[in-house]
């Protein structure tokens, strides 16, 4: 990871506001945020604080009410074709009509000046690193909710992407497949040099999973803390997990949301 | 590193790949109370005319019928009525979905396009083919311009509305996944809003396949020299009743052979919708 230290994606004084028939809702009042390369960034904070109308926003999806979103030298303004998505809804994100190998080389097809062949080997090497070989031809509601994420993973990847942005891609499969797609996301992560912002909503897998976690506080949000993770590397579902200072981190971002939430219920009595 | 990557194994039992055979394979079994049912009221049919019922003019035996019909076929005549009947039929066909399909694209993916057109689509929906005939042959004459006009305008409506409808409903994530993939415009339209429209395209098209039958028939009742409405028609005005009921028979087998060849295609093109559909229930 040489390119580490020198910030790829650069989240500017992005204040965003939903506008109905009530009023005006304030989502996020004012967000800086570096994100460097070949980083692993969560973005955690209670439910509705707005951290995936962030995240679109970063990926060119929707755009901010105001302030600016620099990928590289660019101002984003639509999808950056390097920086690719992952949904939380693979059922709906997934092409029903295609089988896991088109799925997967879709983005391949549609970027242009791909030979056939070098899409089908990109194709099949992916579908090879997301361990789904022998189901090329099934197609995705065929397959179980972890191996639909992995071809949705696969798919992005294929792509050779520089950042993956992925919104809470693992909190609709069970427990045991997610520890299994948090360590494939983390050999991906470090064998492909990707940078990857991750939001979630659980503060445990936040923490396990990256190299710096951001916590929002509840909307309007701001950033609340932002800790970076200087856990030993590899990583370890059991041990890392058992670790004074994983605790640590855990205990601080915990407080901070409980803090939060009970601000916010304080007022409310 | 505990090497967990393998807990999400696949599951021991995995669907076999998408059969088309899905809808159609109802048994015999159940198929054969709704068969032994036409079966006895063919046969009813033949006790009332040998018991002369109706007047035996108008209501020939099921058995006279059936001979003669097999007559008609084997001495080509029915064959040559149906072909041209067939040829206008398609050719309308084919064009108004085709017509109906992009229409209901343009509709329902650029929203000027739809402020355009949805009122003069609903201005022109309801209204029934008889009556717009008279003004067709006005302007197209009697021959199969006129005819094919007919079925085309008439086939446009049921597929416009389904494939306009299809286009709204495509799912919000499945068009953002193509935009982070950089596809957009006309490539956008082609590569996901058809297929995932296409459920609803399929319908429609259906709808229409019997709406052409219908206006085909009426077309050729009213103004023609050939055609399986125009053979049944002529034999009702020669007296000619085991024809006119052999002609509707014809009619009768016509439509529902078109219902399954059409079944046995969106089976094979929607075989993934009917998996998806139902691993979702």
């Amino acid at each position: 990871m040489s390119q580490t230290g020198r910030p790829v994606l650069r989240v500017c004084g992005v204040h965003k506001s939903f506008t109905a028939a009530g009023g005006t809702t304030v989502a996020l009042n004012g967000i800086d945020l570096d994100i460097e390369a070949g980083s692993f960034v969560s973005i955690i904070g209670p439910s509705g604080c707005g951290k995936s109308t962030l995240l679109q926003i970063m990926a060119g999806l929707a755009s901010a009410t105001s302030g600016e979103i620099f990928y590289g030298e660019h101002r984003v303004e639509g999808p950056p074709p390097d920086v690719l998505y992952v949904f939380q809804q693979y059922t709906r994100s997934l092409f029903p009509w295609k089988t896991v190998e088109r799925n997967v080389a879709f983005g391949l097809e549609n970027k242009g000046a791909i030979s056939r062949a070098e899409i089908a080997g990109r194709t099949r090497e992916l579908i090879g690193l997301v361990k789904l070989a022998g189901f090329e031809r099934h197609y995705p509601w065929q397959l179980s909710g972890g191996m639909q994420q992995r071809v949705a993973i696969a798919r992005a990847l294929a792509c050779r992407p520089a950042m993956l942005l992925m919104d809470e891609p693992f909190s609709a499969v069970d427990a045991l497949t997610r520890v299994g797609l948090q360590e494939l996301l983390r050999s991906l992560w470090r064998e492909l040099n990707l940078t990857v912002i991750f939001v979630t909503h659980d503060v445990d897998e936040g923490v396990y999973l990256s190299t710096r976690v951001v916590a929002l506080s509840r909307a309007p949000a701001t950033i609340a803390i932002d800790v970076p993770i200087e856990l030993p590397t590899p990583r370890d579902q059991i041990a890392t997990r058992a670790q004074p200072a994983y605790l640590d981190y855990r205990a601080r971002l915990l407080a901070q949301l409980f803090a939060d939430e009970g601000l916010k219920s304080t007022e409310a009595a | 590193m505990t090497d967990i990557t393998s807990i999400d194994h696949p599951p021991a039992v995995v669907p076999p790949p998408a059969t088309r055979a899905g809808r159609l394979a109802v048994s015999w079994n159940t198929r054969a109370l709704g068969v032994g049912f036409i079966v006895v009221l063919l046969i009813l049919w033949e006790v009332a005319a040998v018991n002369a019922i109706f007047p035996p003019m108008s209501f020939p035996r099921m058995s006279a019928i059936l001979s003669t019909w097999w007559q008609l076929i084997i001495s080509g005549e029915l064959l040559g009525e149906l072909l041209p009947s067939l040829w206008r039929m398609f050719a309308g066909y084919f064009i108004g979905i085709a017509l109906g399909v992009a229409l209901g694209l343009v509709m329902g993916y650029v929203r000027f396009f739809y402020n355009l057109l949805e009122p003069i689509t609903e201005v022109l929906r309801p209204i029934p083919s008889p009556a717009y005939l008279p003004i067709m042959i006005l302007f197209l004459g009697i021959d199969d311009e006129m005819k094919i006009f007919m079925i085309a305008f008439a086939s446009v409506f049921p597929v416009l509305l389904n494939t306009y409808s299809g286009v709204r409903s495509v799912d919000p994530i499945q068009l953002q996944t193509a935009r982070t993939f950089g596809v957009s415009g006309r490539r956008l339209l082609t590569r996901i809003v058809l297929p995932a429209a296409s459920p609803y395209i399929f319908t429609g098209m259906r709808v229409s396949l019997a709406v052409a039958l219908i206006v085909m028939v009426i077309s050729e009742m009213v103004a023609a020299s050939s055609g399986i409405g125009y053979f049944i028609l002529s034999a009702q005005r020669g007296f000619k009743i085991r024809e006119m009921f052999a002609g509707v028979l014809t009619l009768a087998m016509l439509g529902y052979i078109l219902n399954r060849l059409f079944l046995l295609i969106e089976n094979r093109v929607l075989a993934w919708h009917y998996g998806y559909t139902q691993q979702r229930s």
